[in-house]
């Protein structure tokens, strides 16, 4: 089926070249949501400081083409991290180039879409929802503990290219898993629009690292929900990309969870990173911890916007967010607002967002015991760092972090 | 003949166009103590600043040749890597960087730099066991966040445990009596004393005598409007803390 889009907006024009032709009920019924929505600016408060403008002119088709095997399992072998690996190419599953253990790991693809938590008053789920082209279901079934991370490695090969990925993540009681995602290659002047939907129910123990290694446009929404007596982690780490947008939404429904938001962004060149998280505490009990770390070079832009909501009911809640940010030239930028709402009165929340340079006295006291001015700063700057890498379980995708590192940024880690 | 280890010759430095050296000179040989005393804002601190390489200093006047090497010439990486070492009034607390593997990488950046072999991980834990114990410092806090947390006392002593470990040629001591208790006090001075040899030298800054009364100096000199005034043996020392500054400095 084929629809007329209104061209006038920016995103009907941004659409028009996009061919969309599902004939899913939900798909349609998000691309007509689209035809009144248009590519929001910087005076829309959500994305004050993220302009939009290069993605929303930006001459951008699905892709078709993909690369072959040699080729790509040539491109991810120095970033596979766990031996249960699923590989998307341009939002499509490899089966070729993937590794699992179905019997143990429940990975499912699926082509139509039956259901989603997507929110259609978002423009960049509700583009997701329209052209996704496959959703990855993981499933922890009830009483399960998943030794082995299972990682998705996410990979755009074309050229000015959109690409929608959507992953639904159900652990159901008393499960644990680690999901790592990483997003490792793409160009500049692609999209990546990813979705990313994670339901922890009671007991269940959840961690999401997401590791963002590609260059291009690249925007995440994940919508969590946790059950009581749940805990959530998420890692994101975000160490590439022109201008990358992280949408972290996550409701807290059931009492006594813990939820913990770690992020650490290092940008070089004009890098655009914008971190927005929202935890809503609904119920009592429960605590969350956000901690964010920017590292800031030449002309890169950060952004940081954490929300956390206690609700009237929310009692006994503890709310820690903590910013910190080091701007490592004079025409590095951050924005940070760290935002608490608080309608319960008996609860215990703290926020704040530090930003400066390196310490000159630290820096010199290294010097003097013998170490160049350049390893004093990389330590400097790794230690800074250290307290969101040191969250990050899973100890081969700490040595991916570091070599990337390394090898990107020439970092010194000891 | 002793070998001059640190030769400063009329130094004049200042900081943001404020005159804080004025014609500055002092000989140290290896084997020796020098005590450098006097009122407050004479420079005594500045000297510790400049000698290091302290950013914000200008040195308008003067040579400083450390064993054969002009001083100034160098970045402060280098005049630790050439065997200088200052243990700071105000030790720096600096979170999440560990006391132990920095000192290692700084090790290692100093044997590079004199084109001898890296420490292992064995022999340099060896070195740590052994090296906190001159100083009487827990092991625990060896391996800490540099600083982070240590009292006043710690963080003293974790400078000549860090002296321990770099064996510089010439260690210039800031102040390393202030804030310290008389164990604490004894202590530090009983590590500077075991790590004294005949082919080091001590420059210890002091405003007090009674850090003089466990390392006992071979040369006290008076540092005022920032020149020597005055150089003497141990006795002089005695006689500041009787007398005070003012008769040398009228």
């Amino acid at each position: 089926m084929t629809m007329n889009v209104l061209t006038e907006t920016r995103l009907g024009k941004f659409l028009s070249k996009l061919n969309f032709d599902s004939s899913n009920a939900l798909q349609n019924e998000a691309f007509d949501a689209l035809r009144n929505m248009d590519f929001p600016t910087t005076r829309d408060e959500y994305w004050k400081y993220t302009r939009l403008n290069k993605i929303a002119n930006a001459d951008l088709t699905v892709s078709s083409g993909i690369l072959d095997f040699a080729r790509l399992s040539e491109d991810i072998k120095s970033y596979i991290v766990s031996d249960q690996y699923i590989v998307i190419e341009n939002g499509i599953y490899r089966e070729d180039l993937s590794q699992f253990d179905n019997n143990k790991y429940d990975v499912q693809i699926s082509q139509d879409l039956e259901s989603t938590s997507a929110n259609f008053a978002d423009i960049f789920q509700t583009i997701n929802t329209a052209f996704v082209k496959e959703t990855i279901h993981i499933d922890i079934p009830k009483n399960t503990i998943w030794e082995k991370p299972v990682q998705i490695i996410y990979i755009n090969s074309g050229e000015g290219i959109m690409t929608n990925t959507s992953l639904v993540i159900t652990a159901d009681t008393s499960t644990k898993a680690n999901i790592i995602t990483t997003f490792i290659e793409g160009q500049s002047g692609n999209l990546s629009n990813h979705y990313t939907e994670v339901s922890v129910s009671d007991n269940a123990n959840i961690t999401l690292d997401k590791i963002q290694i590609g260059n291009g446009w690249y925007i995440a929404t994940e919508n969590v929900t946790q059950q009581a007596n749940s805990t959530f982690k998420i890692n994101t780490v975000t160490l590439s990309g022109d201008i990358v947008r992280n949408n972290l939404n996550i409701e807290v429904e059931g009492e006594n969870c813990e939820t913990y938001l770690n992020g650490a962004v290092i940008t070089k060149g004009q890098q655009l990173v914008d971190n927005h998280s929202f935890v809503n505490h609904l119920v009592s009990n429960c605590m969350s911890d956000e901690n964010y770390k920017y590292v800031l070079d030449d002309k890169s832009t950060g952004v940081f916007n954490g929300r956390v909501v206690v609700q009237q009911d929310a009692q006994k809640i503890n709310a820690y967010q903590q910013n910190g940010n080091i701007l490592l030239s004079d025409f590095a930028k951050i924005n940070s607002k760290p935002e608490l709402e608080i309608y319960a009165d008996d609860v215990k929340c703290s926020h704040g967002s530090t930003t400066g340079q390196l310490d000159e006295d630290a820096l010199f006291y290294l010097q003097t015991r013998g170490l160049s001015k350049d390893k004093a700063r990389k330590l400097l700057v790794s230690a800074f760092t250290g307290e969101v890498f040191n969250a990050i379980d899973d100890e081969n995708l700490s040595a991916l972090i570091l070599k990337v590192l390394e090898e990107k940024f020439d970092w010194t880690t000891d | 003949m002793t070998r001059t280890l640190l030769n400063i010759k009329d130094l004049h430095a200042e900081i943001e166009d404020k005159k804080i050296l004025n014609g500055l000179n002092l000989e140290v040989k290896a084997g020796e103590i020098h005590a450098i005393m006097g009122p407050n804002g004479a420079g005594k601190s500045t000297l510790a600043s400049v000698l290091s390489g302290k950013d914000g200093y200008e040195v308008t006047a003067g040579q400083v040749d450390f064993d054969g090497i002009d001083l100034m010439d160098l970045d402060p990486d280098e005049r630790a890597k050439e065997g200088l070492f200052l243990a700071f009034q105000y030790p720096v607390e600096i979170p999440g960087v560990s006391n132990i593997n920095f000192l290692r990488t700084a090790i290692n950046e100093i044997r590079e730099y004199r084109k001898e072999e890296s420490v292992s991980a064995k022999d340099f834990m060896k070195m740590v066991r052994e090296r906190s114990k001159v100083v009487e410092l827990d092991a625990k806090l060896a391996s800490r966040s540099v600083n982070e947390g240590f009292s006043g006392g710690e963080k003293k002593r974790n400078e000549i445990f860090q002296m321990a470990m770099l064996e510089p040629k010439l260690a210039i001591l800031d102040e390393t009596d202030s804030g310290l208790d008389i164990d604490a006090l004894r202590i530090v001075a009983a590590g500077v004393n075991k790590l004294k040899n005949d082919n080091n030298a001590v420059v210890l800054i002091t405003h007090y005598q009674r850090l003089l009364d466990y390392i006992i100096p071979d040369f006290v000199h008076v540092l005022a409007d920032g020149k020597i005034v005055k150089t003497g043996g141990k006795e002089l020392a005695l006689e500041l803390e009787e007398k005070g500054y003012d008769w040398l400095t009228k």
